[in-house]
C-alpha cells in the first residue's frame, strides 16, 4: 500500500529508508524517523482503534504523550507484548507489529459498537456500578465479558526476553522537557560546571523546536537545537537523556525518569557485543533542583462527534505536516478559539491540500497569524465555530454556526463545510502534572486560561509549562529560571546570549472550551471530553446534576482523566462543563490533581534488575556449599536459606519428608545429630555496665551469670509482650554473646540500640553484630560427646563442662567457643568457629562421625525435637499479643529485680492479669495419627450454633516419631488450669478434631538427658 | 577457666595456628556462579581481598586515637564518612559512626593488634570486636565502576560527592555494604559474610555489559 | 522517598537507609511501678498525629546506626530540621518559623551539659 498522505518532501524522516511494519495485520511501510502514528497516518490509515466504552471508531488526535485514542499492543510473539504503547510516541523500526488494544473480532468491524450505538443513553456514568453490581455473586462472570469487550490491552503470558535496570542519578539541576525552555534553561546550568541532566520523552530533543514556523538567529529553529545540542553533549557535568519520560515526581526532589533505550530499534533489544543491553532503563535521580519545562497541551474543542476519526488537535496537524512530512487528510476545516493555532492551516495550504475554511469564535481576531491566513486567500470565518463533525469512520463535513460563547447558544443558522479533517484548539493547558505529583495545587489563571503549577521549595517552572507560550519570552524565562535554581545552590550563573527571534503580535484568545449546539447536551450527538475513558459532556452535566458537586466526585463517577491518560486533553474541558453545568467558575468547581505515572511504565522498568535470582538476597551460611552437595531442601527463614531436611536415597527412591524428618529425628534421639545454626543472631556486647544493660533489657536475672556460664533469657517489649528470646553467656566480667532467634537478629540490635540511645545512655556499653563472624555448629544426642572428644582438647567430662557452660579450646585444630546448650532436649554442645574455618570443622566432624551415626538434620527436624520438648519459638508460638506468664514461663520473669526492667510493669495491668488469657499448652490429639493444623481455631463445644466462640489455636503442630503420634502446642483461653480437659478443632473439610489438653512438655519432662 | 577471661574482657585468636582449609565467603561462589576472566574488553575488574583482618573500635575518639597512633602510627579518622590509610594502603581505619570505626589490616594481624591496642587502652572505656569472619573486601576498578555502582547503590558516587578518602555505609541493591575509594581509581566493598553471594551475583548481572572480569 | 539529613554522618541520605521510629520525645516515666495503669497505657500506646509540625524518632539503620529527631510538616512532608538525640526542636506547632535565637541557644547550652554527662563514661 502506498504512502497516500506523504508529502514528496519535507520532514525530519530518512527517506532513504525504507521501514515495513504490520498493523492489524496489514503490512505497510514508513521511513526511518517516523512514529507509527505519522506512519499510519502517511498510509492512510483512519481507524486506529475502539473506543473503551461505547465500541466507537477512533483515529489518531495527537502527535504526543497526550494521545487518548492510538493505545497499541505491540509484539510479533507472546514474550513481547507490550500493551497500551501510545503509537504517537512508538519510533517505527523495522519489523515492528502492533494491533489495535480494543476491537473484537477487529476495530473495523466490532460486535460491541452495538452496544455502544443502542447504548448511548443505556450506558450512563456510573453504568458499570449501576448494572452489574447485582448480584454480587456475578460479578466475576459479569467482569470477564467486560474486560474482553472493553479491557485496555494484555500482558504477554511468556518470559520477557528483555532485561531492565536502574539507575541512580544526582544533579544540581533537573530539567525535564527539552524543547526551546528547558535547552535555554540546561545550558545557562551547564555553562556554570553544575550537574544537569536534561530528559525529554521524545525521540529527538527539541521540542516544539522541530515543527516551528519560527527562525532562530535567522536560521531554521532546529539548527540552534542542534548547536546547543552538541554543546552540552561536550560537556562532563551534562547527561542527555532522550526516549525519557519523566513521569513520577516524588518527596523532596525524588524523580523517576523512564528511557526507552532500545524501544526504536526492535521489539527486543539487539545484543551489543554479544550482550544483551537494558531495553529500558529507570533512572531515579535526587535533584537539587527541579526546573519543569514541559510545555503545554493543546485543548481540542468540545463538539459534537469530535472523536470520528478525522479530528485532531490543530498542533498535531503542524507537527505531523513538518516534522514527519504527513498531511492527514485533504480537505480541512480548523475551528480556534486563538492565534497559534493558525499555524495548521498555513502548514495545510503550503503543503498543497486544502483549507476549507478556518472557523474563529472571535468576533474579530487581528493578530499576525491571523493576517497571513487573510493575505493567502483562506477563508476565515469569524464568531463561529464547528458545531459538530459529520461522518461514522471518517469526517465527511463540519456542521458550523455563529455561536455565543457568553451564553452558550448557537446564534445562526448551520452551514455544513464539506471535509475530511477538522482541526481544533481550545487554547493550551500548561503540563503541569509533575508539580501536582508534589502535592502544590494548581492555580487557575484567567489570563493564560489554563491551571499554572504551584511550585513547592526547590520546583521552577518555565514557559509553556507556566503559561508563557511565547517564544521568545519562553527562552528567556528558561534562562532565568535555571539562574534562580542555581541561586538557590548557592551557585551564580551567568547570563548566556539568547538567539534572535522575531517578535510576533498576537491577538487575545477567548475561552472557549465546550461548544454550544441547537440541542442542549443531553441530547445532541456524543461530545466527547475524554475520548480514553469515553467521557462525554452529557455525562458530566448528568453527574452535576445527580448531585456530584466536586470535581474531585465528578471525576470519580465519570471515570473523567482516570488510568493511563490522566486527563491531559479532557481534564480542564471536563472541568469547565461541570463549571457551566453549576454556575460556578473553573476555580470555584475546584482543581485537578494528577498522579504519577504520567505515562505508563512497564513493570520491566519497575522491577529492573530485581527479579528472578536476584529478587531478593538469600543469606548463606559457611556451610551452604556442603548442604548443597548433600541433597539439602531449602527453608528460607527471613532471607537465610537454611536446610529444611536432608532426603536420602533409600533403594534408589527419594525419601519423602515426612520420611526424612522420622530418620534425622531419631538420629537426635538415640546417637546424634547435627544443625547448622549460624543463623542465629548473635551480638558481642560489651562495657562495664553490659550486665546491668541486661537486667533491664531481659526478663530474668543477669546479676550473678558467672564467666564461662549461659542462660536463657526473655526479652519483651514494654507493654509486657514477648518479643524475642535466646541464650546470653557471659564471656568476660564485662563481656557477653547474646543469641538471637534468625529472624529477629536485626531487630532486637535496633532494639538494643534504642534503649541505649534514647532512654539509658548514660550506660557504658557497646553492641556488635557478629553473627556473620562465628559459624555455629550443633552437635546432639547421647553420642554428641564421644563424638566431640575425638577431635577437641576441651576436657567435656560431665562435671567439669556441664549443662549451660561454655568453654574455649580447639575443635579440628580450630580455635573454638563449645556451648552447652540444648534446643533439642538432648545431650548437646553448640561449637562456634570463625566462619572461614566452619566448613573444614564441620568436615571433620563428620569424618568422625560415621561410627556415632552422625546425621545432618534440618529445620523440620529442629522444630520437631524443640516441640517436643515444649520449647516456644519466639513468632510462631508467640505473635505480640502472649507474655512470658501467658507461655507459663514465670521462672524466667526477675519479679524483683531492682530496676524496672523493659515489659515489667505492663504485666500487672489489669488487662495481662486476666485469668482467661490465652495460655500456652500441650495438645494431645485423641487420634495419634492426626497431626493438627497449625492455625487451627479451637473450640470447647463442637455442637455450639456457627458462629463457634473460638477460644484459641494451634501454633506448632508435627508428627513425633519417637512419641509415634501427633502432637502440638497451642494457645487456649485459660489453658494453664485446663489440664485433662477435652477441647475440639472444627476444619475446613467438615471434620472436627478432639484433643486433650496437657502440659506443653512432651518429652523426657524432668529434662535429664540434656544434663548427662 | 582460661587465664584470659580473668579479664573483663575475653581476648580470643579465632585463628588457628596450623594449616587448615580456610574458605572466604565467595568460595561458594566462584563454584556456583563461576569467575569471568578478565578480558581487553573488561572495563570493569572485581578483586576480593580474603582474609584480612577487620576489627571493630567503639569508644570516644580522642582516647582511641592515642591508642591507635601508638600502636600503628597513625589515628582515627575523626570527621564522618572519612577513612585514612598508612602509607603503603595496607592499614586503613574508616569513621563508621561518632563512636564507631572499621580497622582492616592484613590477616593474620588482627589477633595481636587487638592485643596491643587493649594494652595500650588500658582502663579506658572502649570496645573492640574482631568480625574478621565475618565480612570480606572487594576490589572494583575500571572506566565503568562508577557506573556500575550507580546501577546498584544510591548513594552518589560521583567524584564531587565521593572523593578519595570516603567511605560509607549504604544501601546496595538489596542488600547493604560498606562502601570506600582509597585511591583515584579503585572503590573498595566490604560485605557481610552471608550477603556476599547475593552481592557478587549482583556485580557480575550489572557488570555483564562492562565485561566484568574477575581477578582470581 | 525522603531526602535525610543525618546529623551525625553531617551529610543528607535516601530514605532506604533510615528506619522511622514513631513520635520523638516520649519518654519512659522514670518510675514505671508509680504509674496507674492509664498513665502506663498512655505511654504505650497513646501517639499524636497532628496536621502540619510534628517530631519523629528515626534511625540510621543502614549508616551509622545512632537515633536522631526529625522535625516533619505531616502536610507538605518537609522536613524543618533533623536533630541529635538530648537536643530539643527549633520549629515546634507553638513556633512553626522557629524559636527565637535566645532560646535556641539557652536549650543548646543545656542539652550540651547533659550529653557532658551522659558522656563521661566514654570519655574517660
Amino acid at each position: 500500500m502506498s504512502q497516500v498522505n506523504r508529502l514528496r518532501e519535507g520532514g525530519r524522516i530518512d527517506r532513504a529508508r525504507r521501514l515495513n511494519f504490520t498493523f492489524n495485520g496489514k503490512r505497510y511501510q514508513g521511513h526511518a524517523g517516523d512514529t507509527l502514528a505519522s506512519a499510519l497516518l502517511a498510509n492512510g490509515v483512519d481507524i486506529v482503534n475502539r473506543s473503551f466504552k461505547y465500541s466507537r471508531p477512533r483515529g489518531i488526535v495527537a502527535a504526543g504523550a497526550e494521545e487518548p485514542n492510538a493505545l497499541i499492543q505491540l509484539g510479533s510473539t507472546e514474550a513481547t507484548q507490550v500493551p497500551n504503547v501510545r503509537a504517537t510516541q512508538q519510533a517505527l523500526f523495522e519489523g515492528l507489529t502492533a494491533q489495535s488494544t480494543n476491537g473484537w473480532p477487529n476495530v473495523q468491524r466490532d460486535v460491541m459498537s452495538l452496544v455502544g450505538k443502542l447504548g448511548g443513553r443505556f450506558m450512563p456514568p456510573g453504568f458499570y456500578y449501576k448494572t452489574f453490581m447485582a448480584p454480587a455473586s456475578m460479578w466475576m462472570t459479569y467482569e470477564k465479558f467486560i474486560r474482553k469487550g472493553a479491557g485496555l490491552g494484555r500482558s504477554p503470558m511468556e518470559r520477557d526476553p528483555d532485561i531492565y535496570d536502574h539507575l541512580n542519578q544526582h544533579c544540581d539541576l533537573l530539567v525535564i522537557g527539552a524543547g526551546p525552555v528547558g535547552l535555554a534553561a540546561a545550558l545557562t546550568a551547564a555553562r556554570t560546571g553544575a550537574r544537569v541532566i536534561l530528559a525529554d520523552e521524545q525521540e529527538e530533543m527539541g521540542g516544539s523546536l522541530l515543527d516551528s514556523r519560527e527562525t532562530l538567529n535567522g536560521q531554521p529553529a532546529s539548527q540552534w537545537v542542534a548547536q546547543v545540542l552538541e554543546e552540552l553533549a561536550g560537556l562532563d557535568n551534562v547527561t542527555l537523556l532522550p526516549r525519557t519520560t519523566a513521569h513520577g515526581y516524588h518527596d523532596h526532589h525524588f524523580v523517576t525518569l523512564h528511557e526507552r533505550r532500545t524501544e526504536h530499534l526492535g521489539e527486543t533489544a539487539p545484543l551489543a557485543a554479544g550482550v544483551r543491553p537494558a531495553r529500558s532503563r529507570l533512572h531515579r535521580v535526587r535533584a537539587g533542583q527541579v526546573l519543569l519545562a514541559t510545555g503545554a497541551h493543546e485543548r481540542p474543542l468540545v463538539y459534537a462527534g469530535n472523536d470520528v476519526p478525522g479530528n485532531l488537535v490543530a498542533g498535531a496537524v503542524s507537527t505531523y505536516i513538518r516534522r514527519y512530512g504527513v498531511v492527514p487528510g485533504n480537505k480541512l476545516v480548523l475551528s480556534v478559539s486563538n492565534d497559534h493555532a493558525y499555524r495548521a492551516a498555513l502548514d495545510w495550504d503550503e503543503a498543497g491540500r486544502e483549507v476549507v475554511a478556518i472557523v474563529d469564535a472571535r468576533p474579530a481576531p487581528d493578530g499576525e497569524l491571523v493576517e497571513q491566513a487573510r493575505d493567502r486567500g483562506l477563508r476565515v470565518i469569524t464568531g463561529s465555530a464547528v458545531l459538530e463533525a459529520k461522518g461514522s469512520t471518517r469526517v465527511s463535513g463540519a456542521r458550523i454556526a455563529t455561536i455565543d460563547t457568553a451564553t452558550f447558544t448557537v446564534t445562526g443558522q448551520a452551514e455544513t463545510l464539506a471535509c475530511d479533517t477538522i482541526a481544533s484548539s481550545g487554547g493550551y493547558s500548561p503540563v503541569i502534572h509533575l508539580a501536582s505529583h508534589t502535592g502544590a495545587r494548581p492555580t487557575w489563571n484567567d489570563e493564560v486560561l489554563g491551571f499554572v503549577p504551584s511550585l513547592v521549595k526547590g520546583v521552577h517552572a518555565a514557559g509553556s509549562a507556566r503559561g508563557i507560550h511565547d517564544l521568545a519570552e519562553g527562552l528567556a524565562d528558561g534562562m532565568a529560571k535555571a539562574c534562580e535554581a542555581l541561586a538557590e545552590l548557592g551557585k551564580s550563573a551567568e547570563v548566556i546570549a539568547l538567539p534572535q527571534v522575531e517578535a510576533r503580535r498576537e491577538g487575545v484568545a477567548c475561552a472557549l472550551y465546550q461548544v454550544p449546539h441547537e440541542k442542549p447536551t443531553l441530547r445532541a450527538p456524543k461530545q466527547f471530553v475524554d475520548m480514553q475513558n469515553d467521557v462525554t459532556a452529557a455525562a458530566i452535566e448528568l453527574a452535576t446534576r445527580e448531585g456530584f458537586e466536586s470535581i474531585e466526585h465528578v471525576k470519580r463517577y465519570t471515570a473523567m482523566g482516570f488510568g493511563t491518560d490522566q486527563g491531559k486533553l479532557g481534564n480542564i474541558n471536563g472541568m469547565a462543563i461541570a463549571a457551566r453545568c453549576l454556575g460556578k467558575s473553573i476555580p470555584e468547581v475546584g482543581t485537578t490533581v494528577f498522579r504519577p505515572n504520567y505515562t505508563p511504565v512497564t513493570f520491566g522498568a519497575i522491577a529492573g534488575r530485581h527479579c528472578r535470582d536476584l529478587f531478593d538476597p538469600e543469606r548463606y551460611t559457611a556451610m551452604h556449599q556442603w548442604h548443597v552437595e548433600h541433597g539439602a531442601e531449602f527453608e528460607e527463614v527471613g532471607q537465610w536459606k537454611r536446610p529444611w531436611y536432608f532426603p536420602q536415597s533409600v533403594n534408589g527412591k527419594q525419601e519423602t519428608m515426612h520420611e526424612a524428618v522420622a530418620r534425622e529425628c531419631l538420629a537426635v534421639r538415640e546417637k546424634v545429630g547435627i544443625l547448622d545454626a549460624s543463623t542465629l543472631g548473635k551480638i558481642d556486647i560489651q562495657g562495664p555496665d553490659a550486665r546491668e544493660f541486661l537486667n533491664r533489657i531481659y526478663t530474668n536475672k543477669w546479676a550473678k551469670l558467672a564467666v564461662g556460664r549461659a542462660r536463657y533469657g526473655l526479652m519483651c517489649k514494654d507493654d509486657g509482650m514477648l518479643m524475642d528470646d535466646g541464650t546470653t553467656s557471659c564471656l568476660g566480667e564485662n563481656h557477653f554473646l547474646m543469641t538471637t532467634t534468625t529472624g529477629g537478629a536485626a531487630g532486637v540490635m535496633e532494639w538494643l540500640e534504642l534503649w541505649h540511645q534514647t532512654e539509658w545512655p548514660e550506660l557504658n556499653v557497646t553492641f556488635t553484630s557478629v553473627t556473620d563472624h562465628w559459624a555455629t555448629m550443633t552437635i546432639t544426642g547421647p553420642e554428641a560427646r564421644n563424638l566431640l572428644a575425638e577431635i577437641t582438647d576441651i576436657d567435656l567430662a560431665r562435671d567439669r563442662f556441664k549443662f549451660m557452660d561454655w568453654r574455649e579450646g580447639k575443635v579440628a585444630e580450630v580455635p573454638a567457643r563449645v556451648f552447652r546448650i540444648s534446643f533439642t532436649g538432648e545431650l548437646a554442645y553448640e561449637i562456634n568457629v570463625q566462619a572461614n574455618y566452619a566448613l573444614h570443622v564441620w568436615k571433620t566432624l563428620f569424618q568422625h562421625g560415621e561410627k556415632y551415626g552422625l546425621t545432618p538434620y534440618g529445620t523440620e527436624t529442629m522444630h520437631v525435637l524443640r516441640a517436643e520438648k515444649g520449647f516456644i519459638i519466639a513468632g510462631q508460638d508467640t505473635d505480640g499479643s502472649v507474655t512470658p506468664e501467658d507461655l507459663g514461663m514465670q521462672w524466667a520473669v526477675g519479679y524483683d529485680k531492682p530496676y524496672s526492667w523493659v515489659g515489667k510493669r505492663a504485666l500487672s495491668r489489669s488487662d495481662t492479669r486476666r485469668i482467661d488469657r490465652k495460655q500456652l499448652v500441650g495438645l494431645k490429639p485423641k487420634d495419634p495419627t492426626v497431626v493438627l493444623e497449625e492455625g487451627a481455631q479451637i473450640v470447647f463445644d463442637p455442637d455450639h450454633a456457627i458462629p463457634m466462640p473460638m477460644v484459641g489455636h494451634v501454633t506448632s503442630s508435627y508428627y513425633s516419631p519417637t512419641l509415634q503420634s501427633g502432637f502440638a502446642l497451642a494457645v487456649v483461653k485459660g489453658g494453664q488450669s485446663r489440664m485433662g480437659q477435652t477441647v475440639y478443632l472444627p476444619m475446613a473439610d467438615g471434620k472436627t478434631h478432639a484433643a486433650e489438653i496437657v502440659g506443653p512438655i512432651f518429652y523426657d519432662p524432668k529434662g535429664e538427658r540434656q544434663h548427662v | 577457666m582460661s587465664e584470659q577471661t580473668a579479664n573483663w574482657f575475653n581476648l580470643y585468636d579465632a585463628r588457628p595456628d596450623t594449616e587448615v582449609p580456610a574458605e572466604s565467603p565467595l568460595a561458594w561462589s566462584y563454584q556456583n556462579s563461576g569467575r569471568p576472566s578478565v578480558s581487553q574488553r573488561s572495563r570493569v575488574v572485581l578483586r576480593e581481598r580474603p582474609m584480612l583482618g577487620h576489627l571493630i573500635l567503639r569508644g570516644g575518639a580522642i582516647v582511641l586515637d592515642e591508642a591507635v597512633r601508638r600502636v600503628l602510627g597513625f589515628g582515627v579518622p575523626g570527621r564522618p564518612n572519612s577513612l585514612s590509610q598508612d602509607e603503603g594502603g595496607e592499614r586503613s581505619i574508616q569513621w563508621l559512626s561518632p563512636d564507631e570505626w572499621l580497622l582492616i589490616v592484613p590477616g593474620g594481624e588482627e589477633f595481636s593488634l587487638e592485643s596491643r591496642l587493649r594494652e595500650a587502652l588500658g582502663d579506658a572505656h572502649y570496645a573492640i570486636v574482631n568480625v574478621s569472619g565475618g565480612q570480606t573486601l572487594l576490589e572494583l576498578e575500571g572506566d565503568k565502576a562508577r557506573e556500575l555502582l550507580m546501577k546498584s547503590t544510591p548513594y552518589d558516587v560521583h567524584p564531587d560527592a565521593f572523593p578519595v578518602g570516603k567511605g560509607v555505609t549504604t544501601v546496595f541493591a538489596k542488600s547493604n555494604l560498606i562502601l570506600r575509594r582509597p585511591t583515584e581509581t579503585r572503590w573498595e566493598l566490604v560485605l557481610r559474610r552471608s550477603f556476599a553471594d547475593y552481592c557478587y551475583r549482583w556485580i557480575l548481572d550489572a557488570g555483564r555489559e562492562y565485561a566484568i572480569g574477575v581477578e582470581a | 522517598m525522603f531526602h535525610i539529613y543525618c546529623p551525625y554522618c553531617e551529610e543528607y541520605r535516601e530514605e532506604e537507609e533510615f528506619h522511622p521510629k514513631g513520635q520523638a520525645h516520649i519518654a519512659r516515666p522514670a518510675d514505671p511501678e508509680a504509674c496507674t495503669d492509664e498513665q502506663w497505657g498512655d505511654y504505650l500506646f497513646f501517639r499524636d498525629n497532628p496536621r502540619g509540625i510534628h517530631h519523629e524518632l528515626w534511625v540510621h539503620a543502614v549508616g551509622c546506626r545512632k537515633f536522631f529527631n526529625i522535625t516533619r510538616n505531616t502536610v507538605s512532608y518537609e522536613i524543618l530540621e533533623t536533630y541529635k538525640m538530648g537536643e530539643q526542636p527549633r520549629f515546634t506547632a507553638e513556633y512553626p518559623e522557629g524559636k527565637p535565637d535566645e532560646q535556641v541557644a539557652a536549650e543548646k547550652v543545656a542539652a550540651e551539659a547533659a550529653g557532658v554527662e551522659r558522656q563521661e563514661g566514654v570519655k574517660a
